[in-house]
Formats: structure tokens, C-alpha cells, sequence
């Protein structure tokens, strides 16, 4: 199989994507004091981060710790149970349910705040009914409202950085687990996000297909895209970030840059979780 | 040889009736069918997405109707329909109708479609995988966008084999409507048969009729299936 062809590509910077900001804020997302409880289960307890852009921080911590259920309250695939949130320099507009939990106030004000976020899936979560070209093109043409045939230029320029230029008319279903998350990292960049958002990028895959979506994911965080990653890749989160979180129990054990967290921490919690998975 | 030449003495006299005679079950099961279909969808969407009272009421409404005999509903909702709709139309003011049997035959069969079309839907729904969703909604599409682009194409390929079922179910239900004096393909072949005195000869033509729409009933499921499931491996290629 061909290895990803890892080029800086310009087209993210020459497009103008008019439904939404362009991206002059330098907070991509600013989340503070962010809770999240299932019935009397308290996953989150009060968890803040600052994704400035340019910045890469890896979310680690052991199963259970809130990393994902985090992961996905940033863009709302769960509810807050309180906090706040702030999307490319827009904060996001919430009121409070019949319960007392928190609303969305503004259902289109999400939507539209959902597209400065592209989101990689654990179990790569592709629509299996379209190609993989077609799922690239699908949220710039039908969320975006950019025109099939310059959505179809951006995606295929998408897949040839990818290094599935060649499978563009394959179905998701036939191809490798690291091909499709390939295809996913590609659908989640054809939507020039402000922010990726990677959940587990490669605890679905089979040991060998790691590297290769390692290895974009890694190209990306190079040229400079901001990220929040959740991942069990101690190695590779070590390389890539900026910053690293620790996560125990629903709250920031430990923050800091990757030799902080990794060699140098102050929490007896961190220093265990870290030797434990090396 | 006897049966051939009496078999096409009997197409020669009464070859017309048989055709309108199939013209009108397929009328009425092509209608019963689309209108049993957008009741699957809504009742299915209603049975998921619904509050209390409408889950409750579609509950109600697929239990009794598929609790009851297809061939009592039909009596019952026949008659007893017409003359509460003229009922009804009188206590308004209105001039009471004669409803069409074409009218009518859809009206019975689609409600009864829409029963059984709402729990094969509502299964295939449940099946579509929640990522795609998640996925569909994480790239900022509104609820309706998601159902329009993802679930609903994502659905058809799990819901094809169950409604091309009922799709072959209601070609013969149709042949129930010839207690309410419906002039459909089976109570043509009866009244032929009584005039004509060919018995065997005219249920052979029937049979056979019926056997030639189911035939080209299953080419194009299959053709919908393959082109629907394009995005899925089959079994045996795993």
C-alpha cells in the first residue's frame, strides 16, 4: 500500500466558506468548567481547556475518565450538564430545560458552529451508502453550500494528501479500518475546519493499520491545524502535542506541555497512569 | 389440447375482463402500497420520535390492526367507513357520496399496509448505525438534513426485503375486495368462470396472471436491492 503522500497543501488558506467566520479568532475553542452527569453519575467534573490556534493538545487518561464524553460535549453531540463553551470566538447560546438541564438555545447557531469542527470517530462512523468521495463531499455541498464540482476538486486534492485518491469510488465497507479512517480524517478536513476533534483516532484499528493514520494525523497537526485529540497513543501524543491533559476521574489531574505530563509531573496519579501504559 | 383451444376460447371472449380486471388490482395495490408506505414512515418516525399520546395511539392503531383478519377489516371498514363518512357528511350538511371501489379498496388496504409498514420500518430505523447519525449531526446538518441524507438512504437497504413483502402481500390482498363487489382480477375470473362454464381454465389464466406480476415484482426488487446495497459486502464475500 502507498504511504500517505505528506504535503502543505495552500487551499485552506485561499477559500472563502461564506456561511460561516472566517477563522480570525485566535481562541478556536474555549471550553470552561464544563460538567456532564448521567442521572446521579457525575462523568465531568468541572473540566476547562483553551485550544488556541496552531495548538495540538492530546486528552489522555484511563477508561472511564471522561475523555470522549468531553470530546463530544465541545460540540454538542452531548449536553453539558453546565459550563460554558466558546466555538471560534462565538459563544454558544444555551437555556436551561424543563429539568433544570442546559438547552440548546439556538439549534442553527449549533449547526453552524459545528462546521469549524471536524470530527474524527473511534469506529470511523462513515456513511456507508456513499463512496468515499461522496462522503467527503457531502457536508461542503450540502451543509456548506459550496458547488459539487469545487467541493469535488477540494475532496479529491483531500484524498490524494490522504493517499486515497485511487479508493475515491470505493464504499466505505470495502476497504481497510485504516483506509476508512483515512477517508474520515479526509471528511472531517474537506469541511476547513477551525479545530479537528479526533476521539480514539486508532483503538479501532488493528495494530498494523496504526501508523498510517498516525502519520496523517501528524502531517495535519505540522501544518499547523489546531486539534484536540483523545488518544491511548502515549507515544505519538508525546510528539505531536503541544499540550497534554491528564483526565482522572472527571477532572484535569495534570496539564502541560508533553515532557511536563509525561516526565516531570507532580501528581502521583499521572506518574502511575503513565508508567502503567508504557 | 382441449384445454388449450377451450383456453383460448375463453381469453377470446373473455380476455378484456381479464386485463381491466388486473388493471384495477394493480390500481388498487399500487395505491394501498404508496399510501401504506408514507403511514410506515410517519407511524415509524411517530412509534421512535413521537411523545406519550402519539406512541400510544400508533400502538393501538398496529396491534388491532394486524390482531384483526385482513378479510373482517375489510367488511368491516367498508361498510361500516362509507356509512360513517356519509353519516358524517349528512350531520354537516353535506350531500351524501357513493365512494369509488377503487377509493375505498385503497383506503382499507393502505391502512392495513401501513400497520405492517410501520414495524418494518421502525426496525430498519432502529438499525441504521447511531454513528452515522452522530456523524451526520457533528458535521452540522439540522435533524431533518440528517434523516433526508443519511438515515433515510442509509435505512432502505435494511427495509427493502420486509416491504417488498408486503408489497407481494397486498397484489393478493387485493383479491379480498371481491366481498365488497370490487371488480378486481378475482372476481372477474369468477364471474368468467360461471358464464363461460371453463372453471379450470379461468383460474389457470389467474393464477397465471398473478404468477407474471409477482414474477416482475421480484426483477425490480432485486434490482433496488442490488442498486440500494451497494455500499454493503454480502454475506458470502466475507
Amino acid at each position: 500500500m502507498p504511504l500517505p503522500v505528506i504535503k502543505i497543501y495552500s487551499y485552506m488558506n485561499d477559500t472563502d466558506v461564506s456561511q460561516r467566520d472566517n477563522h480570525s479568532e485566535t481562541t478556536a475553542v474555549h471550553v470552561e468548567d464544563l460538567h456532564k452527569s448521567y442521572g446521579t453519575l457525575e462523568v465531568l467534573k468541572g473540566v476547562s481547556l483553551d485550544a488556541h490556534d496552531g495548538d495540538v493538545i492530546s486528552i489522555i487518561g484511563s477508561s472511564g475518565s471522561g475523555k470522549s464524553t468531553f470530546l463530544r460535549c465541545i460540540n454538542l453531540l452531548e449536553l453539558p450538564s453546565a459550563g460554558s463553551i466558546t466555538i471560534a470566538g462565538e459563544p454558544v447560546k444555551f437555556k436551561p430545560s424543563k429539568r433544570g438541564e442546559m438547552q440548546p438555545a439556538d439549534a442553527s447557531q449549533i449547526q453552524r458552529l459545528r462546521t469549524n469542527l471536524g470530527m474524527v470517530f473511534q469506529s470511523f462512523n462513515l456513511w456507508r451508502h456513499m463512496t468515499v468521495l461522496q462522503n467527503v463531499i457531502e457536508a461542503p455541498v450540502h451543509v456548506l453550500g459550496m458547488t459539487r464540482a469545487e467541493a469535488i476538486e477540494k475532496g479529491e486534492a483531500i484524498l490524494e494528501r490522504v493517499g486515497l485518491y485511487d479508493k475515491r469510488d470505493q464504499y466505505p465497507a470495502f476497504l481497510s479500518g485504516g483506509q476508512q479512517q483515512r477517508a474520515s480524517i479526509a471528511r472531517a478536513l474537506a469541511i476547513e475546519p477551525q479545530a479537528m476533534l479526533f476521539d480514539e483516532p486508532t483503538s479501532a484499528l488493528d495494530p498494523e493499520l496504526v501508523s498510517e493514520v498516525l502519520k496523517v494525523i501528524q502531517s495535519i497537526a505540522e501544518e499547523g491545524r489546531t486539534m484536540i485529540l483523545v488518544t491511548h497513543e502515549m507515544a505519538f501524543a508525546r510528539d505531536v502535542s503541544s499540550n497534554v491533559i491528564f483526565l482522572h476521574q472527571g477532572l484535569v489531574e495534570e496539564e502541560g506541555t508533553p515532557d511536563k505530563v509525561f516526565n516531570n509531573s507532580s501528581s502521583e496519579r499521572c506518574r502511575a497512569f503513565v508508567k502503567s501504559v508504557h | 389440447m382441449d384445454f388449450i383451444l377451450s383456453t383460448a376460447n375463453l381469453l377470446h371472449e373473455w380476455g378484456p375482463n381479464f386485463l381491466r380486471g388486473l388493471t384495477a388490482t394493480l390500481q388498487i395495490a399500487f395505491g394501498a402500497y404508496l399510501l401504506g408506505l408514507v403511514i410506515g414512515i410517519l407511524g415509524a418516525l411517530g412509534k421512535i420520535y413521537g411523545g406519550r399520546f402519539l406512541k400510544l395511539f400508533l400502538e393501538v392503531y398496529t396491534t388491532i390492526i394486524r390482531a384483526v383478519p385482513e378479510l373482517v377489516l375489510i367488511l368491516l371498514l367498508y361498510y361500516a367507513g362509507t356509512s360513517f363518512l356519509n353519516q358524517l357528511l349528512e350531520a354537516l350538511g353535506f350531500n351524501t357520496v357513493d365512494i369509488s371501489g377503487v377509493a375505498a379498496g385503497i383506503a382499507v388496504l393502505g391502512l392495513v399496509q401501513g400497520a405492517y409498514s410501520t414495524e418494518v420500518i421502525r426496525g430498519a430505523l432502529l438499525a441504521v448505525p447511531k454513528g452515522e447519525t452522530d456523524a451526520a449531526i457533528a458535521f452540522g446538518m439540522s435533524k431533518f438534513k440528517a434523516f433526508r441524507r443519511v438515515i433515510l438512504p442509509a435505512m432502505i437497504p435494511l427495509a427493502l426485503p420486509g416491504m417488498a413483502n408486503l408489497w407481494m402481500i397486498v397484489t393478493k390482498d387485493t383479491a379480498l375486495l371481491a366481498v365488497v363487489g370490487f371488480e378486481e382480477l378475482a372476481l372477474v375470473t369468477k364471474q368468467a368462470a360461471a358464464k363461460s362454464r371453463l372453471f379450470l381454465e379461468a383460474f389457470v389464466v389467474a393464477a397465471f396472471l398473478y404468477l407474471c406480476v409477482t414474477l416482475l415484482s421480484n426483477y425490480f426488487f432485486k434490482l433496488l436491492e442490488r442498486r440500494s446495497t451497494r455500499g454493503i459486502p454480502k454475506l458470502d464475500q466475507v
